[in-house]
């Protein structure tokens, strides 16, 4: 009886404990999400002037976001656009090379793994440093093409090193069982390797999506007219002036904040699968 | 075998070899496009006038070591280069012990646990403009919430001047940083102490180690290649933020959030002189250089105390 009473009033206690972790946990949450509430509160609290802004938006109203849309809706369609161009890009060169690096024991193939994590300490600036030179004499300045290709570098090497960590484990059997069938290295790989590979491309693409959209040093280096755009830089803008409109400008970067909020809840796993798997292997 | 045969099937291996290089050059080209090019043509243009003339005349001749010489007669120079080791040191170790702290309390089994860490994540996944421009709301001397809060529990009656005084910008752009690097960590930490084999703390536990002991000699060393990883990485992204600084202080003011990346930025895009710009870009790729062969070293030491 003794024995049979013990270990139930430990989980008792144990429950207790765990409400009270819970509880904690959530403190630190509130704690660290305030500026994103503040940065959501003030969003809704129309023609705030800076010294009076509620804690709590007691009267919400979405006239800032309607601000927000009519000046940024463009940059937003332009981050849009350049961030999944970023995504073919880094997909399209990465996913091959992650292959053949993984699979094909090429001669010099762990000095081109180690360059690729090495290229990932080499500073934004300096890169639009050179490129802005290379980019006048090419005629990519203020263009989407220039803008899509600078930002596939930030997406590029993170996902060569997670994509051939994923398929250095696939084993060779599978695409030469395919290419006994007649299919050519290339096509084998298309069909079969791709597939296998989803989870790691979804990660990987996400990933590419969320620098690019971030990205804010190539967007204000590689344009010097409003042609293009992102909201990013279009934030900076915002506040380059003194800025009398905060609940626009707040608005315009909840609008920005959205990506990354929705990837958090419908693709969660992978984010969190790309964080630990891209930086470790 | 005859002699013709081999041959061919030489040839065949030839072709093969050439066939899978395919798959990866097009990455290979790019990456040397964009990290190799400008790592070159960085040195190249510090020794180069590169200023705006250049964009009418379209040309730029080689001025040996002028650029070199304007640039370390220039006091900014070592203001941003103590700045940002500063401001790299204070980030990972502020980043660093919250992460590790957050890791440590996560790994307990309690409710909601894993929605709660989920969404812990979303400081590091906002684009860092944005938070920089939330802080910089928040962080305003007169009527940011920070400084009513502070006036609210009697911490500080007349405001503390975060981002308007010299002697606070950098803490408090140190400060942002750390809010944006702590989910950073405490993934990747939380992942390694997953990995710890709970063997290690039942044993550990019947050796009579407390909480703290358990900490120091099991958690620790376990963790210790995480830890190089999280810190490589943490100071490979924190030497080069730019973007943060940029939309909190613009690098003032009086200069005090200036780094060696914003210094780069105004030397090239605002005054025009790319050439002054390569030579802050390339003392800057030469820190990270040094530190990027540290610790290589320390790794292969590593690996020389045998596994």
């Amino acid at each position: 009886m003794k024995q049979l009473r013990q270990p139930r009033r430990e989980t008792a206690a144990a429950g207790v404990r765990r409400w009270g972790n819970t509880a904690l946990a959530l403190l630190i949450l509130a704690v660290m999400l305030f500026p994103v509430y503040w940065m959501v509160s003030t969003a809704l609290q129309p023609h705030s002037s800076i010294a009076s802004v509620d804690l709590i938006p007691t009267s919400p109203s979405f006239d800032n976001f309607r601000a927000a849309l009519d000046t940024q809706g463009g940059s937003l369609v332009t981050s849009l656009v350049v961030a999944l161009g970023a995504v073919v890009v880094c997909l399209a060169l990465a996913a091959p090379a992650a292959y053949g690096l993984a699979q094909f024991g090429l001669r010099g193939g762990r000095g081109i793994v180690f360059g690729t994590l090495i290229t990932q300490m080499v500073p934004g600036i300096v890169v639009a440093n050179a490129l802005y030179s290379a980019y006048a004499e090419l005629g990519l300045v203020n263009s989407y093409l220039g803008l899509i290709l600078a930002d596939a570098s930030l997406g590029l090497p993170f996902a060569i090193v997670l994509l051939r960590a994923f398929m250095v484990s696939i084993p060779s059997e599978v695409v030469e069982a395919a290419m006994v069938d007649g299919a050519n290295r290339f096509t084998a790989f298309v069909r079969i390797v791709l597939p296998m590979s989803r989870n790691a491309l979804i990660t990987s693409g996400l990933f590419a999506f969320l620098f690019a959209w971030a990205d804010f040093i190539f967007a204000l280096t590689l344009n010097t007219t409003d042609d293009v755009k992102p909201v990013t830089l279009g934030i900076y803008q915002f506040i380059g002036a003194h800025v009398s409109d905060w609940g626009a400008v707040m608005a315009t970067a909840v609008l920005s904040a959205i990506p990354a909020a929705i990837l958090l809840v419908v693709a969660q796993k992978y984010i969190a699968a790309g964080i630990a798997g891209g930086s470790i292997k | 075998m005859s002699a013709d045969t081999s041959q061919r099937a030489r040839r065949g291996a030839g072709r093969r070899r050439l066939y899978q290089w395919l798959f990866v050059l097009p990455a290979l080209l790019y990456l040397v496009a964009f990290f190799g090019y400008p790592l070159v043509r960085n040195v190249l243009m510090s020794f180069q006038e590169f200023t705006p003339t250049t964009y009418f005349t379209g040309e730029s001749p080689f001025n040996g070591l002028e650029n070199w010489r304007a640039v370390f007669d220039n006091p900014l120079l070592g203001d941003a280069f103590w700045q940002t080791i500063l401001f790299t040191v204070g980030s990972l170790v502020g980043q660093f012990t919250i992460g590790l702290a957050l890791a440590v309390f996560f790994s307990r089994r309690f409710h909601l646990s894993g929605v709660i860490r989920a969404v812990l994540l979303l400081p590091w996944l906002v684009p860092m403009v944005v938070s920089a421009v939330v802080w910089r709301r928040i962080m305003d001397e007169d009527h940011g919430v920070l400084n009513s809060f502070l006036e609210l529990v009697g911490l500080s009656a007349d405001g503390v001047p975060w981002l308007s005084s010299p002697s606070v910008a950098l803490l408090s752009a140190i400060l942002v940083n750390i809010w944006i690097g702590i989910p950073f960590n405490m993934v990747i930490l939380y992942g390694g102490l997953q990995e710890i084999p709970k063997e290690l703390y039942e044993a550990a536990a019947l050796d009579g180690a407390g909480p703290w002991r358990t900490f120091r000699s099991v958690t620790l060393p376990m963790l210790r290649p995480v830890v190089t990883v999280v810190l490589v990485l943490g100071f490979m992204s924190t030497i080069k933020i730019l973007d943060l600084i940029l939309a909190l202080t613009g690098g003032g003011p009086a200069d005090s959030t200036q780094t060696l990346g914003t210094l780069t930025y105004q030397l090239s895009f605002m005054q025009l002189d790319f050439g002054q710009g390569a030579v802050v870009g390339n003392v800057l790729i030469l820190i990270s250089a040094v530190f990027a062969l540290l610790y290589l070293r320390v790794n292969r030491s590593d690996v020389g105390r045998g596994r």
